[in-house]
C-alpha cells in the first residue's frame, strides 16, 4: 500500500491498484506513446482526458499521408463507391473558475490532490451544489451551436465503479440535455459547405486521473495513485449527428467546434493543455445507399489529423472487410487509434449496452432557466465563424483567404476591426494574412495581443492607398508599428516627420532618374542595344537612391519615357 | 427551560451515559467524547461565572448525542458500519455545526443500524442498544441509540435521521418526543446519505419544547445543500405555554384527521387503544376529530423500499476502499478484489440486501417496472396527503404498529421488519413533517407496559402547528408519560 503525501493532504486519497484489473495491458505500449499515459482509461468511459486531444485549432489536413501508405485497392474503393458515416462525441472542459459542484479551483496542474474537498472526494454526507458559471458557459456553448436550451432540465447519475470516480457515479444529464437540436456549418477549400447537426449538448463532471507508480512506464508499474484535482471539473458533451462523410470532414468538424468554443470563451483560446476530447463513431456505406451498417467507436485521437487518419483507416478497413465478404467481422466495439502505426485496434467488444443505471440525481433540484436569461446569453454571442466566412466572401475575398482568416477567429475579429476602420478588404486581408500572421508565427504571439491596433493598421493601409507612403515603406515601418512606436491617429504626421512619405512629384522623380541614367552610361548603352531586361536594374537604382520612397507607378512611367527617348 | 449549570449537569448525564454504555446497560452510544464534553462544560461554566452568560448560545450546556450518521469534525463517525470504523470526518454536518455554534455539549455519537438501514438498531455493526423500558427489547431504529439515550436520561436531546420512520418509530418504542421535519427544512449536508430524496435530520427529546428548541437551531437554508429550503423559520418554541397557562379548551378550532388506514388491521391492539385514548383526550381539549382516509397510503411500503434502496445503491457506491474507510484488497492486490473484499467485509447483510434490491430496481429492463412505477406511486401518495390535509389541519395516527420488539425477533425476518414501517414511510414519500409524542402505554402486548407514540402529521413547513398541538397534548396528558424504572433515580432523571 502506498500513500501519497498523506500528511500534506487534507484528505488522504490514494491506493494500490493492480493494472491487471484496469483492462489496460493489451494497449500498454500504445498508451505509453500518448501524452496521457492512461488514455486507455479515458477510453473506457465518458469523462474526457485532459491531455488526450490537442487544443491547437489547425486547419484540417487535406489528405493524410497515412492513407497513401495503405492498400491502394481499398483506398480507391473508399474514394469512389463508398462513403463513411461519421458522428462525433466531444467532451469539452469548461474553463469555469471553480468545479461544477463544489468550490474547489478548476485549475489544471498543481500538486496532486491540491484542489479537493469533501464534495469532490465524495466524503460521506457531502453534497453537490451546481456552479452557476457552469450553466452559463454550457448555455453559451450550446447557443453558439444553435441548440435550443431546455427551460427545465435535470441531472442524472451515471453509475459505474472506477477508482478515479469518487462517488461511484458521474453526475451527468441523461434524457433532458441542456442543449439539443443544434447545428454547425463547415466550409471546405473548394467552397462547399456542410451542415452538421448537433443532437445534444449536456453538462457533466469529469473524473480524476490515475497516475502509475513503481516504474517510469505503465507496463512496469506496480501500483496506481489517484489524483482527484480533475474530479468534478465541468464538461460539456457535444454529440453530433451521423452527418460527416469522411475523415477530412470529421477533422474539420472538430476544428470548427474548437474554434467556436474558443470564440465564446468557454475554453481557453491558447490553453497549453488539451481541453477537448473527441470520440468518433464510424460506419461505411455505398454512396446512394440508405441503410446503415454496423458502426464502431474509435477513441484515443490526440490531434485533428489523428481524427482524420483514424476515420480514413477505419473506413478502409471496413470497406475491405465488406468487399472480401467478411462483413460479419465488423462488430459493434470500441477501438483505439494508434497514431504511430496509423491504425485502429479493438479495445473491447460491446456485449450489449453497458448498464449505467441512470436515475435522476436526488441531491440536485431541477435546472430551470427562464427565457429572458436564455435571450440574454444569446444576445451576448459574438459573430460565429460561418457568418464571418459568409461576410468575408461577400467582400470578394478568395475562399482560401477566408478560410485562413477565420481559422482562428481572433484573426477574423482583428480583420473586421481593420475593415471597420476604413481599410479596403483585399489589402487589409493581405496585410493581416501575410505580414501580421507571419510576425505572430515567428514571435509566437497572438494577433489580438499586438500593440498594433486594427485602427493603426487601417491608417497605414489608407496611407498606402492614397499614395502617401509606398507599400515598401509600409513593410519597412510595420515592425515599429507592431512595437507600438506610433499611436493611432498620428501615423500620417509621423511618416512625414520621419521623411518616409512617398515622392510623387514628377519633376523630382525625373531628376533622380536622369541622375541614375547619367551615372550608368554603360548599362544605358546595353539597354539601348536591346538588353531591355536592364529596366529592372534602373528601377532598383532609383528605389535605392530614394530609399524606396518614390511612387513606383510614376517612376516607371518616367523611366520608360526616358529609356524610350534614349533609344530613339 | 434549560438549567444553566452545565458542568454539574453534564457530569450527571455523562455518568448516566457511562453507566449505560458499558456492556450491561442500554449502550446508546458508539463513541463517547467525555473529555471534550467536560472541557466544553467547564468552559461554559467559566463564561457564566465571568458574567459572559449573555454571549452563550441558546443550547449552552445542553448535553446532546448525535446519531452516528451525522458527520462530526474530529470525532469518529461510523454510520454504525464497519466500513467507517476508523473514519473521522474532516468537517461537521451543517446541523451539527449549528448546534455547536449554539454551544451544545456534544456527548458522543449514538448507535444506529448501519447506514440507517434497519428498524431495531440490531443492524448496527457495533453492538445492540437496549430499550430502557425493557432491556430485552429493541429501542427501535434506525435512530435507536438517539431515542434510547434520551429515554435513559443520558442526553437532554439528540439528533436522529428519518428516512422511512427512523426518528418516529424509535421515539415510540422508547417513549420520547421525535420530530421529523419537512424535507428540506434541515440541511442534509453531512448526513451520511441513505436515500437522498427521503432523508431528514430531526431532534429527539424528552419533551416537545426541548425538541422544538433544537429544531430552531438546526433549521434553515444551507448553501451546501441544494435541496434545503429557503422557507422562513418561525420560532418553534413560541406560544408553547406551560400547563397552568393553558385555557380550558386550548385546541378549540383545530381539525384533526384520524387516518383510518393507520388504525385497523396490522396495528397492535394495545397501540390502537393508546391512540384512541389520545384522540379522546385531544377532543376534550377542544379539537374536532374527523375520520380521514389518505388515498394510496397503503402503497407506501413497496414504493418506499424500491425508491429508498435505489438511491441507497447509488449513495453507498462511494465506499470503495479507495479514499477513506475500510480498505482491503486481500491477497490479490488488484482492483476488483479490492472492491469485493472491502464491500464484502465492510457492509453488513442488511445493507447488502438493500444495495442489491436497489441495483436491481434501477437495472435495464426493470427500471420501468420498479423505480419509475414507484415514483408514480410516490406522486399519488403525495397527492393523497395533500387532499387529506385540505380537509383537516393535522393528521394523527400511531407512530409504529407495535410497541418495542423483543431482541432478535425481526432482525432475521426482513419482510416483517419492513412491514413495520407501514405507518411512517408514506410521510417521507410525501416529504411532510410529523411530531411523534408519547401518548401512553401498551399494557396488552407485554407483561410490563411499553410506551407508545402518536404521530401528528401536517402540511409542508407547518411544523409550528404540529409542535403546538403536541405540546398541548403533552402538557395535559399525564397518562401518556413516564420514566423507565431502570433509569429513574427517585422518580427523576
Amino acid at each position: 500500500m502506498l500513500l501519497v503525501g498523506r500528511g500534506a493532504l487534507p484528505f488522504p486519497c490514494c491506493l494500490l491498484i493492480s493494472l491487471r484489473d484496469l483492462g489496460l495491458q493489451r494497449h500498454i505500449t500504445y498508451c505509453r506513446a500518448a501524452i496521457h499515459p492512461l488514455s486507455g482509461r479515458a477510453a473506457r468511459r465518458a469523462p474526457a482526458g485532459r491531455n488526450t486531444t490537442t487544443a491547437a485549432a489547425v486547419a484540417a489536413p487535406e489528405q493524410s499521408k497515412h492513407q497513401t501508405k495503405q492498400n491502394k485497392g481499398g483506398q480507391q474503393a473508399a474514394k469512389t463507391a463508398w462513403e463513411a458515416i461519421v458522428g462525433i462525441e466531444c467532451h469539452i472542459q469548461l474553463n469555469t473558475r471553480t468545479k461544477a459542484f463544489c468550490s474547489c479551483s478548476n485549475q489544471f496542474g498543481g500538486q496532486p490532490n491540491a484542489h479537493v474537498c469533501p464534495v469532490c472526494l465524495a466524503h460521506p454526507g457531502a453534497l453537490p451544489v451546481l456552479n452557476q458559471e457552469t450553466v452559463h458557459k454550457g448555455m453559451l456553448a450550446s447557443l453558439a451551436l444553435n441548440c435550443s436550451i431546455a427551460h427545465t432540465s435535470k441531472f442524472d447519475r451515471k453509475q459505474y465503479f472506477y477508482p478515479d470516480l469518487p462517488k461511484g457515479y458521474q453526475i451527468s444529464q441523461y434524457d433532458i440535455p441542456l442543449g439539443s437540436s443544434g447545428s454547425l456549418e463547415l466550409m471546405f477549400k473548394d467552397g462547399t459547405k456542410r451542415q452538421v447537426s448537433i443532437e445534444r449538448a449536456h453538462l457533466e463532471e469529469d473524473a480524476g486521473k490515475l497516475v502509475h507508480g513503481g516504474s517510469d512506464q505503465l507496463s512496469g508499474s506496480t501500483h496506481s495513485l489517484v489524483d482527484y484535482n480533475r474530479a468534478g471539473v465541468p464538461l460539456l458533451e457535444v454529440v453530433s449527428g451521423p452527418d460527416l462523410r469522411s475523415g477530412r470532414e470529421a477533422a474539420a468538424y472538430a476544428a470548427e467546434l474548437h474554434r467556436i468554443m474558443s470564440l465564446v470563451g468557454v475554453i481557453d483560446v491558447h490553453a497549453q493543455d488539451a481541453v477537448m476530447r473527441c470520440d468518433v463513431n464510424v460506419s461505411v456505406r455505398k454512396k446512394g445507399e440508405e441503410q446503415l451498417r454496423t458502426r464502431v467507436e474509435v477513441k484515443n485521437m490526440n490531434s485533428l489529423s489523428a481524427i482524420q487518419k483514424a476515420v480514413e483507416y477505419e473506413m478502409e478497413r471496413q470497406v475491405e472487410l465488406i468487399e472480401s465478404g467478411r462483413e460479419s467481422e465488423i462488430v459493434q466495439e470500441t477501438r483505439l487509434f494508434d497514431e504511430d502505426k496509423g491504425h485502429t485496434f479493438s479495445m473491447r467488444k460491446k456485449e450489449g449496452l453497458a448498464d449505467y443505471r441512470y436515475f435522476p440525481e436526488p441531491d440536485l433540484p431541477l435546472l430551470q432557466i427562464e427565457e429572458n436569461i436564455i435571450s440574454e446569453v444569446k444576445d451576448s454571442l459574438p459573430e460565429m465563424p460561418s457568418a464571418a466566412r459568409q461576410r468575408l466572401l461577400q467582400l470578394k475575398l478568395p475562399i482560401a483567404d477566408v478560410l485562413t482568416l477565420t481559422d482562428d477567429m481572433e484573426t477574423a475579429t482583428y480583420l473586421s476591426a481593420v475593415l471597420a476602420a476604413g481599410a479596403p478588404p483585399k489589402q487589409a486581408a493581405n496585410w493581416v494574412m501575410g505580414d501580421l500572421l507571419g510576425y505572430c508565427k515567428e514571435h509566437k504571439a497572438h494577433i489580438g495581443d499586438l500593440d498594433l491596433t486594427p485602427q493603426l493598421l487601417a491608417e497605414m493601409i489608407t496611407l498606402i492607398e492614397s499614395g502617401t507612403i509606398s507599400g515598401k515603406i509600409g513593410k519597412q515601418i510595420l515592425p515599429d508599428l507592431i512595437k507600438g512606436k506610433v499611436s493611432p491617429g498620428s501615423l500620417e504626421k509621423w511618416v512625414k516627420t520621419e521623411g518616409l512619405a512617398q515622392i510623387s512629384d514628377e519633376a523630382t522623380i525625373a531628376a533622380m532618374i536622369d541622375e541614375v541614367l547619367a551615372s550608368k552610361p554603360q548599362e544605358l548603352e546595353q539597354y539601348r542595344g536591346g538588353k531591355t531586361k536592364l529596366q529592372g536594374f534602373f528601377v532598383g537604382l532609383v528605389m535605392k537612391e530614394s530609399q524606396g520612397r518614390v511612387n513606383p507607378a510614376i517612376m516607371n512611367k518616367i523611366l520608360m519615357q526616358r529609356l524610350q527617348a534614349t533609344k530613339s | 427551560m434549560f438549567q444553566r449549570r452545565p458542568l454539574q449537569l453534564a457530569t450527571r448525564l455523562l455518568n448516566a451515559a457511562q453507566r449505560h454504555t458499558r456492556s450491561a446497560g442500554v449502550q446508546s452510544f458508539i463513541t463517547v467524547d467525555d473529555d471534550q464534553v467536560r472541557r466544553s462544560a467547564a468552559d461554559i461554566d467559566e463564561r457564566i461565572r465571568a458574567g459572559d452568560g449573555s454571549s452563550l448560545g441558546p443550547l449552552a450546556g445542553v448535553v446532546m448525542g448525535i446519531k452516528d450518521t451525522l458527520c462530526t469534525q474530529g470525532l469518529r463517525t461510523t454510520a454504525g458500519s464497519r466500513m467507517l470504523e476508523n473514519y473521522t470526518p474532516p468537517y461537521d454536518a451543517t446541523s451539527v455545526g449549528r448546534l455547536r455554534k449554539a454551544d451544545m455539549l456534544l456527548a458522543g455519537k449514538c448507535n444506529c443500524d448501519a447506514f440507517a438501514m434497519g428498524s431495531t438498531t440490531e443492524a448496527s455493526d457495533y453492538h445492540v442498544t437496549r430499550n430502557p423500558w425493557d432491556q430485552n427489547r429493541v429501542p427501535g431504529g434506525s435512530s435507536g441509540g438517539s431515542a434510547a439515550a434520551v429515554a435513559a436520561g443520558q442526553c437532554i436531546a439528540t439528533l436522529g435521521s428519518d428516512t422511512g420512520g427512523s426518528i418516529r418509530q424509535p421515539a415510540s418504542f422508547c417513549g420520547v418526543v421525535g420530530i421529523k421535519p419537512t424535507y428540506g427544512r434541515v440541511s442534509r449536508y453531512g448526513l451520511i446519505a441513505y436515500a437522498s430524496s427521503l432523508d431528514c435530520v430531526g431532534p429527539l427529546a424528552r419533551c416537545v419544547e426541548d425538541a422544538a428548541a433544537v429544531l430552531n437551531v438546526i433549521s434553515g437554508h444551507d448553501k451546501a445543500d441544494a435541496t434545503s429550503s429557503t422557507q422562513d423559520i418561525p420560532d418553534f418554541t413560541q406560544g408553547l405555554e406551560p400547563r397552568e397557562s393553558l385555557q380550558s379548551r386550548p385546541l378549540q378550532g383545530v381539525r384533526i384527521g384520524v387516518v383510518q388506514q393507520m388504525m385497523g388491521e396490522g396495528v397492535a391492539e394495545g397501540v390502537t387503544a393508546a391512540v384512541d385514548r389520545a384522540c379522546r383526550h385531544l377532543e376534550s381539549l377542544g379539537a374536532e376529530l374527523l375520520e380521514v382516509v389518505v388515498p394510496s397510503l397503503e402503497l407506501g411500503t413497496p414504493a418506499y423500499y424500491v425508491l429508498a434502496t435505489s438511491e441507497a445503491s447509488s449513495n453507498l457506491a462511494r465506499y470503495d476502499g479507495i479514499r477513506y474507510g475500510l480498505s482491503s484488497a486481500g491477497e490479490k492486490q488488484e482492483l476488483k478484489a479490492l472492491y469485493r473484499n472491502t464491500r464484502g467485509t465492510g457492509l453488513n447483510a442488511e445493507v447488502k440486501r438493500r444495495i442489491l434490491m436497489g441495483t436491481h430496481a434501477l437495472s435495464a429492463g426493470f427500471i420501468d417496472a420498479y423505480y419509475k412505477r414507484a415514483q408514480q406511486v410516490r406522486t399519488l401518495i403525495r397527492q393523497g396527503f395533500h387532499d387529506a390535509l385540505q380537509q383537516v389541519d393535522v393528521l394523527i395516527g400511531p407512530a409504529a404498529p407495535t410497541p418495542a420488539f423483543e431482541l432478535g425477533t425481526v432482525i432475521n425476518d426482513p419482510l416483517t421488519m419492513y412491514k413495520n414501517d407501514v405507518l411512517t414511510v408514506g410521510l417521507n414519500l410525501a416529504g411532510l413533517p410529523a411530531v411523534a409524542v408519547p401518548c401512553g402505554f401498551d399494557d396488552k402486548t407485554a407483561s410490563n407496559p411499553l410506551p407508545v407514540c402518536v404521530q401528528i402529521m401536517g402540511r409542508a413547513f407547518d411544523e409550528a402547528r404540529l409542535i403546538k398541538v403536541a405540546h398541548v397534548f403533552e402538557q395535559t396528558a399525564d397518562f401518556a408519560f413516564g420514566i423507565p424504572d431502570s433509569c429513574s433515580q427517585n422518580g427523576r432523571i
